[in-house]
């Protein structure tokens, strides 16, 4: 009976998105115990409204950020640190085009479609240089991401001139709340849409197969046919274009642009979530919809660490300890380290028995 | 001949193209600004002077580059440092000297826990890193969110203390002659330097270092304690940084949660423009005194032309950084290429 019952849990355990839902769920039973209408659900106003759709409603930009590194992280076997400032980046060209340049303005002075289509243009192409640096010149990814890092919000800046541009238009609002007639905000759509095409993309096409074999093994996915330097430039424009497509629902939220801090530390949170997701941060095989829970998890932390009372400012030590666990769990010196020190312990309670 | 073929190798030809770079940009300063006083020494002076924590932790930063790791965990550790500086002083009463010792240990301990998850559990360095750099910015929120500023009478009087050179002064409007000086933070600053250069030219330690980065697995094989090399280079980098952040705190007399925010890419920056590789096993610590002193250059040029904004020295790093990255990928391809034929 133990037996069966151990395999069992053995084979629970041994899931690939095992981790993933069980911090996901261990993050909402904390919740719950705090606060007991956590999962109240009421309607104002013809629009949902309480903590669960709050959260999943924040947790869209991350998602789609989430998405993109998942690729990155899977092709390349590093992350792409740049996500925050290049959505800054494109959120800075969206205002500037949308709102022509001047600090606030309450009428569009560009079609809305332009916006978007400058958002996905600026979010690829900044993608396009990365992957550049990856794939085509081989630099490690992350000390090649490191330049947009800084220098992107240094552009961001220049575009804005250094200051706060805002859009009130209501039209441009309406991608970062509510549309009128619909109960579900926006950016949640967004965010589904993304996964869903990603999701159809990988599974419908070779393309999620490739990524997974180039991030096993480069080279000997060149050798049986593969281009491995284009699936990893393919993967930072993809990641590119949905840091732009978040530094639109970003800047929609808040219908205005602050280069220093619009998508500050969500790299950081990308990452964890593609961790969270139980990916190899050493590239291969991954799952999406894992690093999809990751980010919702993430998001139902900080949330919850925002309810009690911790500043934004100091929201990253905590974030920085589940990364540096989450990380040190997947490495197997440590799995070693710990089975010697079983063994050492094991064979020393025998000696003891045998005296 | 023959010998002359072998010293000018790709890592000298790197390092000389810093060292030009660095004259070219000042060279066209001084013709640009020489009205300004460009040519003054202590406009030379003041390189050094804005920079001396940067050299401080760009050094450190080099030595870990060459063991094939990467450290962006300084900047935060900068700032947390100022921050524990000012709190101790300001709101606890500690003495200036216990308050440095403490820092020094606190700094030397971040780097003891973030060597040893990268050298003994096998991690990525830039995770790790990654991590120790959103927790130091964190912890620094935690201490004070607000700015406090150092107003510990020995504190300022280290931070005040001035070295005049006794030639090169120049009149002032009062006709009162002022001679080019520099502060302690600067002299501090070259020892390091000078310690570190011997440290890793003249050592077993620093020998070591370079042959774990050349090829970690050959290291191994030839006896060498490549775990224990690794975590003391973090360590010694944890403790870099830590003075480093020091030096920065004598300078700016104050801390508060957004201080030296990208620190870390302009050590990075100053080691990559000054010869060091990223992938390891080649680096020198007087290429990144030059890479810290062409960002300083190219910080006064902006300065002293007036109407730029401070944002465009963040671009024009990043463009320099992309030019000597990409300048090394190509040399390292056509090593290779040489090689193969």
């Amino acid at each position: 009976m133990s037996k069966t019952l151990r395999t069992h849990i053995k084979k629970i355990t041994e899931m690939k998105l095992f981790l993933p839902i069980l911090s996901l769920l261990l993050v909402l039973i904390i919740n719950v115990i705090k606060t007991p209408n956590f999962f109240n659900i009421t309607i104002t106003n013809g629009v949902f409204y309480g903590y669960i759709i709050d959260i999943i409603n924040r947790s869209s930009e991350l998602v789609i950020l989430a998405v993109g590194m998942t690729l990155v992280v899977a092709a390349s076997g590093g992350a792409d640190i740049s996500v925050g400032a290049v959505s800054a980046v494109s959120g800075a060209v969206i205002i500037f085009i949308l709102g022509g340049g001047e600090t606030s303005t309450d009428f569009y002075h560009a079609p809305y479609i332009l916006g978007i289509a400058a958002a996905a243009f600026v979010g690829g192409l900044c993608g396009v240089w990365n992957g550049f640096l990856v794939a085509k010149m081989k630099i490690q990814p992350m000390v090649a991401t490191l330049i947009l890092f800084t220098a992107g919000r240094g552009i961001a800046q220049l575009i804005t001139g250094g200051q706060i541009l805002y859009l009130r238009v209501d039209h441009y609002k309406g991608l970062g709340g509510f549309i009128p007639g619909v109960p579900l905000p926006s950016p949640v759509f967004v965010a589904i849409l993304v996964v869903a095409l990603t999701y159809l993309l990988l599974k419908k096409t070779p393309i999620g197969l490739y990524i997974e074999s180039v991030g096993i093994n480069a080279k000997a996915s060149r050798l049986v046919g593969l281009n491995p330097v284009f699936i990893q430039f393919l993967s930072y424009v993809y990641s590119g274009l949905c840091a732009g497509i978040a530094g639109l629902i970003i800047t929609s939220r808040v219908y205005s642009i602050d280069a220093n801090n619009a998508g500050l530390n969500m790299e950081l949170d990308a990452i964890l979530a593609v961790a969270l997701g139980g990916n190899k941060l050493s590239g291969g095989k991954f799952s999406l919809i894992g690093s999809v829970i990751g980010a919702i998890t993430i998001q139902t932390l900080t949330t919850t660490l925002y309810a009690m009372k911790v500043s934004a400012d100091q929201l990253p030590v905590y974030k920085a300890i589940v990364v540096v666990i989450i990380v040190a769990l997947q490495s197997v010196e440590l799995k070693r380290m710990v089975q010697n020190l079983r063994a050492k312990f094991l064979t020393n309670t025998t000696k003891k028995e045998a005296v | 001949m023959k010998h002359v073929k072998i010293k000018m190798n790709n890592h000298t030809f790197l390092l000389i193209i810093t060292v030009l770079l660095f004259i070219a940009m000042y060279m066209s300063g001084v013709l640009l600004f020489g009205d300004k006083n460009f040519g003054r020494i202590q406009v030379f002076f003041n390189l050094f002077i804005s920079n001396a924590g940067l050299i401080v932790v760009a050094t450190g930063m080099t030595m870990v580059l060459i063991t094939a790791g990467i450290d962006i965990s300084v900047g935060s550790v900068v700032a947390m440092t100022c921050m524990l500086l000012a709190w101790m002083m300001e709101h606890k009463s500690v003495n200036a000297i216990s308050a440095l010792i403490i820092v020094l240990i606190v700094g030397t301990a971040f780097g003891f826990v973030q060597g040893w998850l990268i050298s003994y559990l096998n991690l990525q360095p830039f995770i790790i890193t990654l991590a120790g750099m959103f927790f130091a910015r964190g912890m620094t929120a935690i201490i004070s969110i607000e700015m406090i500023s150092i107003k510990n009478e020995m504190f300022l009087s280290w931070a005040n203390a001035k070295f005049y050179l006794p030639f090169g002064g120049h009149e002032n409007k009062r006709g009162d002659i002022i001679f080019p000086y520099i502060y302690p933070s600067v002299v501090l600053a070259i020892m390091v330097l000078v310690v570190v250069f011997i440290l890793l030219k003249y050592t077993k330690f620093g020998r070591s270092i370079y042959a774990i980065g050349g090829n970690e697995q050959s290291a191994l094989l030839m006896g060498l304690n490549v775990r224990r090399t690794k975590l003391l280079t973090y360590v010694i980098n944890g403790f870099l940084a830590a003075f480093g952040g020091f030096l920065f705190a004598l300078n700016t007399c104050a801390g508060f949660v957004e201080q030296a925010k990208g620190f870390e890419m302009e050590a990075i920056a100053s080691a990559v423009i000054g010869g060091t590789l990223l992938t390891g096993g080649v680096g020198n610590v007087v290429g990144s005194l030059f890479g810290v002193l062409i960002k300083g250059t190219i910080e006064s040029l902006i300065n002293f032309q007036g109407t730029l904004s401070s944002w465009w020295t963040k671009i024009t790093i990043g463009a320099l950084l992309s030019f000597f990255i990409i300048l090394q990928s190509l040399l390292a391809a056509r090593k290779q290429r040489r090689r193969v034929v």
